[in-house]
């Protein structure tokens, strides 16, 4: 599996009340917390965001609050992987158990700039930043993870554990 | 090698002899808890499952406690949601406004959790039940639904960071001086992915308010969990809240730890954390002169009796000042009875402030008291993110009860030595 898209770059603790503010909150619905994601620090992300796109950002990603909803918007706004330095815990796990691919590397996450054209390949963990010319080795997920992103999801897993 | 306390209780929950750092576990749960705006994301994706029929309708709590009384119609759909989902499967611990109370106070209150016992919640401060010696975490809402219908939730076990208290700590300084100085000290990935396990002789000196305050913030750095050791006072918070049986781990005294870090609780002063992030914390003596619009005293992190109480004795024939707007929000309706029965809500109203039914509210910007763009907030919650109580140039500094209590009465960032108190 691959992405390959267009960088959206962010920098330290980037929080989950950032990605999509509580204020929307009211909803539960996918399209319209997508419309209003990073919006309090990137109002117009929504209107740059393409299909495959690429988010990088630097340490502790997604720190704050449990929402689901906050990778969830990026999924849904069209975003293919985010790329960290270190992702916040929960919004880890929510991440791996809604689907949306993320992968951890100091120095893509340090290196990479935005409107770079990058590609993942999540098989090997390699990254390449094909406007620089750069390669890094990301951190492949655990074997149970890999289970885990490989049946599609939490819920899928455990139906077929059955 | 021996164990953390937080390892032990995950090894008896896996139903292994011994986990190690880094181990991934699948463990019995004995409390799965969401709220209403992760309940419903929960509950939707609860549908992908084959098996529908809940693990344990007593060990489930529903607590709708964000956006109630319901802020609008999309609210109340939601809350809805969480209702009929409460009704049709049998879940005991569902509570309705006029008994709801904030989920993180209203929990260990109700005797829900007791030592021992693991619990995932669909709200990132789910760790406050670490103060009564229980391993909780939070969760998104696939975990909580996963966990709500097959009891498990899967763990990398995290390795620890060592907290000895030391000391006592002075007259106004609390259980938020003590986390907002850890989280300054460490940041706000301080501990990311570890344990925070508090021990030493100043936790005697600790409030359950205090310890419950203390490990309600542990996410803040980062950490999976906050976990305090179990004493006297623990024990006598669980016989007269609770009628489940607790069970005590303690950590092995050849425990490993990542990092141990002593704090004199002594030295501890009344601290405050300025905008943007829970780490940017100084000493109200070092905060020069930051003149605020709101005081907003309450949440899960300080709205338990005794910050009513800390916030009371400062207020008691006091006025709010001119152009300050303070909002009083009791955690539950146990706690805002007690208030009023203690009279506690008398001196806030006639200091000046309003008294909000419980809810998670102005915390998280949702509704009762949202900040306009250039405004100054003193808040006893949890989190001063961006835009985190209202318009993004907003800005919020997290404070104790007492910090808070004598802000509103100067109208800038004040202790209560200020007030000659």
């Amino acid at each position: 599996m691959k992405a390959h898209g267009t960088v959206h770059k962010y920098g330290d603790n980037v929080d989950t009340d950032v990605i999509i503010p509580a204020r929307y909150l009211n909803s539960s619905d996918a399209k319209e917390l997508a419309s209003h994601c990073m919006m309090d620090i990137d109002p117009d992300f929504v209107n740059r965001a393409k299909v495959g796109d690429i988010m990088v950002a630097n340490k502790n990603f997604g720190c704050g609050s449990s929402r689901e909803h906050a990778p969830l918007a990026i999924k849904t706004a069209g975003i293919s992987c985010v790329i960290a330095e270190t992702f916040a815990r929960i919004f880890y796990r929510n991440a791996i158990n809604i689907g949306l691919p993320i992968i951890e590397c100091e120095q893509a996450a340090k290196e990479i700039e935005a409107g770079d054209d990058v590609e993942i390949d999540f098989d090997t963990g390699i990254i390449t930043d094909h406007t620089k010319g750069t390669k890094y080795q990301g951190q492949a997920f655990p074997e149970f993870m890999q289970k885990l992103i490989n049946a599609g999801g939490l819920m899928n897993y455990i139906n077929a554990k059955e | 090698m021996g164990m953390t306390m937080t390892q032990k209780i995950l090894a008896a929950h896996a139903g292994l002899e011994s986990v190690a750092a880094g181990q991934l576990i699948e463990a019995d749960l004995d409390l799965v808890l969401a709220n209403d705006i992760t309940g419903p994301v929960a509950i939707h994706e609860v549908e992908k499952l084959n098996k529908k029929t809940v693990f344990d309708k007593s060990k489930i709590a529903l607590v709708p406690d964000h956006f109630t009384p319901n802020k609008d119609i999309k609210s109340a759909e939601h809350c809805k949601c969480v209702r009929e989902y409460a009704k049709e499967h049998g879940i005991e611990n569902y509570f309705e406004v006029g008994k709801v109370g904030i989920e993180h106070a209203l929990i260990p209150e109700k005797g829900l959790i007791v030592a021992g016992e693991t619990c995932i919640g669909a709200d990132s401060h789910t760790c406050t039940y670490g103060a009564l010696g229980a391993f909780s975490t939070g969760v998104g809402s696939t975990d909580m639904g996963a966990g709500m219908i097959t009891g498990k939730a899967w763990f990398k076990v995290p390795s620890a960071i060592k907290f000895v208290l030391t000391g006592k700590p002075k007259k106004w300084v609390s259980g938020k001086d003590v986390i907002l100085h850890i989280i300054g000290k460490i940041g706000v990935d301080g501990a990311l992915y570890k344990s925070m396990e508090f021990v030493g002789d100043g936790i005697a000196n600790l409030s359950m308010d205090d310890r419950f305050t203390i490990a309600n913030m542990a996410i803040e750095a980062g950490a999976k969990n906050g976990i305090f050791p179990v004493d006297d006072l623990t024990i006598a918070y669980m016989k007269e809240h609770s009628a489940k049986e607790y069970k005590v781990y303690e950590a092995d005294e050849d425990a490993e730890y990542d990092d141990v870090i002593t704090i004199d609780l002594s030295e501890l002063e009344p601290t405050v954390a300025f905008p943007h992030l829970p780490e940017n914390t100084k000493t109200v003596k070092e905060s020069g002169d930051v003149k605020i619009d709101q005081v907003v005293i309450g949440s899960c992190t300080n709205g338990r009796i005794s910050d009513l109480r800390v916030a009371a004795e400062i207020l008691k024939d006091r006025q709010v000042a001119d152009g300050v707007r303070t909002i009083i929000f009791p955690a539950t309706q146990a706690i805002y009875l007690q208030a009023i029965e203690e009279g506690l809500i008398q001196t806030f109203i006639k200091a000046g402030e309003v008294v909000s039914t419980p809810t998670c509210g102005p915390c998280l910007g949702g509704h009762m008291g949202v900040l306009a763009a250039g405004e100054r907030a003193v808040s006893t919650t949890n989190r001063n993110f961006v835009g985190r109580m209202g318009h993004i140039e907003s800005e919020v500094y997290l404070a104790s009860p007492a910090v808070a209590a004598a802000s509103a009465v100067t109208g800038k960032i004040s202790e209560p030595a200020e007030l000659g108190l």
